[in-house]
């Protein structure tokens, strides 16, 4: 038998009806849905009479619109997004669709959830209308966002119209240096790759540093895929995955547990199966990597300087910025630091920006919002004092959400403002317009906070 | 799906690169629960002037964009300002494989050139940005003064354009192999 990557395995394992001149017909196993991207979806399958054919396989939660500063949603603070999660609610009662909703003690970031509640498991094919969906891939799960046009598809149909994607590795070897985490590992592919060097691919991170990663940071990983153009980015599961997974709500149990973990066991790419393209890292070589652009590609490593490269959008990105090439970004006064978004609000996450920030406090004129991925990430890290020691850093502790990683609530940057964001996205006005964002770890967010400029964590800590 | 088979206008050059969703519509104007009037609201931060210094824009049906236009996040809404706004046709060497899918889904059709054939074109429409380019899906040609380009597009979306098929209903068409699927393969969750 030919040789396979794990991503074929995955694919041809779903397929309904083969790809011709048509695409194939793939089956979903899991459909994540929420309040920004599904109601026009909802519509289409109301119009058409139809019904959700598998609320079984489907889950809801509100997190983009919400506010992280109290669990109710007046019309009198936000119309529009009172309406669209009123939206979702109605759906879901509908429909009969599992909602984690706002008052709801699972609540939290759509990819955070997934993973929580045991829904999000390998070998699965799970979408969302929301392009870091990529983030499930962690657990060796075919996993991607689409569009609302396909959010619609897949609620009356449980299937997509796809066409299978290139394989390409991310070979990841040897040992981190001190203070660099999975962030500062994407940060490095992306700007290695280009943000758009991924495209009609999906990303497969193995090697020995991958395989050393805790699920939080594979989750990191995998979530900033679509930043580098691929759809879909993967790690095939072992015990780390097996161990994260057993005993959630929704992980099979007892017989079944059995029979999914053999199953699970044969998830990964067979020797001598063919990538399309390879990319090879160093681990060691891997700095704290730290954005100053306007995609997630214009990165560097944080002692390093601005390049000088002549182009276009490098100017028009260094313009917005108000920065310029060849300076440092080491000492840059900063306004904002933001630590959360479905990139790094876990346990692990909060664990690291309060491992800097404890019997510290942040600097008087910075603000410092901790945003939690999910309420059951807030009651873990409450259980442990994490909210205490940010509270007596003067951070404010939040209930979970997007929060300032989209601006679509009341978090947000002032035009001209600096952040630091454990984010995604730096794009032009993405923490609100004119706002500008420095994308980095937990640890530099934290170690930043503290001076109120952007600080390398390993001279902060003398390491 | 809305049909689209030739597109005959003036267009737009905004070629910048890695232009995101973001940039197309910011996310703050997500928050509207229907399809219609995002066109107001396309590229309402970024207001580039190749776009919004074209006093008739708005007529102009053909956008030639830069490589990996439509990069970032899924929201269908970009292609939906794009389509509102009144674009039809997308010309460039490359877009970001989300929002490719969607803009099909709602009848733009995004045309990959290669690096030549771009470079060709856009040479030509700087030189005469007032002359009038056709886009034929049918014949899978860009023309403009004599130029015609060839372009790909793969048979399946071509015909879902040219006969506006309803790909929801060609999904729902397979029922029987969806059942089969679902009883030969039930989910363990």
């Amino acid at each position: 038998m030919q040789p396979k990557t794990l991503y074929d395995k995955i694919w041809e394992s779903h397929i309904v009806v083969p790809e011709t001149d048509a695409p194939a017909i793939l089956f979903v196993d899991l459909h994540l849905i929420h309040e920004v991207t599904s109601p026009q979806a909802f519509d289409e399958i109301k119009k058409r009479g139809l019904r959700v054919r598998r609320t079984d396989l489907t889950v809801a939660t509100a997190d983009h619109s919400i506010p992280t500063t109290t669990r109710v949603l007046s019309a009198a603070d936000d119309e529009m997004a009172f309406l669209q999660v009123t939206a979702l609610e109605k759906n879901c009662k509908e429909f009969g669709i599992p909602l984690y909703g706002l008052g709801s003690p699972q609540q939290g970031i759509v990819h955070v959830i997934g993973p929580e509640l045991g829904v999000t498991q390998p070998g699965k094919t799970i979408v969302c209308g929301d392009s870091h969906t990529s983030t499930h891939g962690a657990f060796g799960a075919l996993a991607f966002g689409i569009g609302t046009t396909e959010v619609g598809y897949v609620l009356a149909s449980q299937c997509l119209l796809q066409r299978k994607a290139k394989n390409f590795e991310i070979r990841v070897d040897g040992q981190f240096k001190n203070g660099v985490t999975a962030k500062d590992v994407i940060l490095y592919v992306i700007s290695r790759i280009g943000v758009g060097g991924g495209t009609g691919h999906v990303f497969e991170y193995t090697g020995s540093a991958v395989r050393s990663m805790n699920m939080d940071a594979r989750m990191t990983l995998c979530n900033m895929s679509i930043e580098g153009g691929a759809r879909a980015g993967m790690v095939a599961p072992d015990d780390t995955t097996f161990e994260y997974l057993a005993g959630r709500p929704h992980a099979p149990k007892g017989a079944d547990w059995d029979k999914a973990l053999s199953r699970w066991r044969t998830l990964k790419t067979d020797d001598g199966a063919q990538y399309d393209r390879q990319l090879s890292i160093d681990a060691g070589a891997v700095e704290r990597m730290i954005s100053f652009g306007t995609n997630p590609g214009m990165s560097i490593s944080i002692t390093g300087v601005i390049p000088d490269d002549d182009t276009e959008e490098l100017r028009r990105a260094l313009e917005y910025m108000d920065l310029r090439p060849g300076q440092p970004l080491l000492g840059h006064p900063i306004d904002v630091v933001f630590i959360g978004s479905c990139t790094n609000s876990r346990l692990s996450d909060l664990r690291a920006a309060a491992e800097i920030l404890r019997g510290r406090k942040v600097a008087p004129n910075v603000r410092t919002v901790v945003v939690p991925g999910s309420q059951q990430i807030k009651r873990l890290a409450e259980d442990e004092g994490l909210d205490r020691i940010f509270k007596e850093a003067v951070a404010e502790w939040r209930e979970s959400g997007c929060s300032m990683c989209i601006a679509m609530n009341a978090d947000r940057l002032e035009p001209g403002q600096y952040s630091i964001s454990t984010s995604n996205r730096n794009f032009e006005g993405r923490q609100g317009p004119g706002g500008r964002t420095l994308l980095a770890s937990p640890l530099t967010a934290a170690a930043s906070a503290v001076t109120g400029r952007v600080t390398d964590l390993r001279r902060m800590l003398n390491l | 799906m809305t049909k689209l088979d030739r597109v005959t206008s003036r267009a737009v050059c905004f070629t910048a690169e890695n232009i995101n969703t973001d940039q197309i519509i910011p996310a703050r104007f997500l928050k509207r629960i229907d399809k219609t009037g995002f066109g107001d609201l396309l590229f309402a931060d970024l207001r580039p002037t190749e776009v919004f210094g074209l006093p008739d824009a708005r007529q102009r049906q053909i956008l030639i964009a830069g490589a990996n236009f439509g990069s970032g996040s899924s929201r269908e809404h970009a292609v939906w300002a794009i389509r509102d706004f009144e674009f039809r046709v997308l010309i460039s060497t490359s877009f970001a494989d989300i929002f490719k899918e969607n803009s099909l889904k709602n009848g733009v059709l995004a045309i990959e050139l290669d690096p030549e054939q771009y470079r060709q074109l856009l040479g030509a429409v700087r030189k005469s940005p007032e002359t009038e380019l056709t886009a034929d899906l049918a014949q899978q040609r860009v023309s403009f003064k004599g130029l015609a380009l060839h372009f790909n597009v793969n048979s399946f979306s071509k015909t879902c354009l040219l006969e506006g098929l309803d790909e929801m209903g060609y999904i729902l068409r397979h029922e029987a192999e969806i059942s089969a699927f679902e009883r030969e393969f039930p989910s363990l969750a």
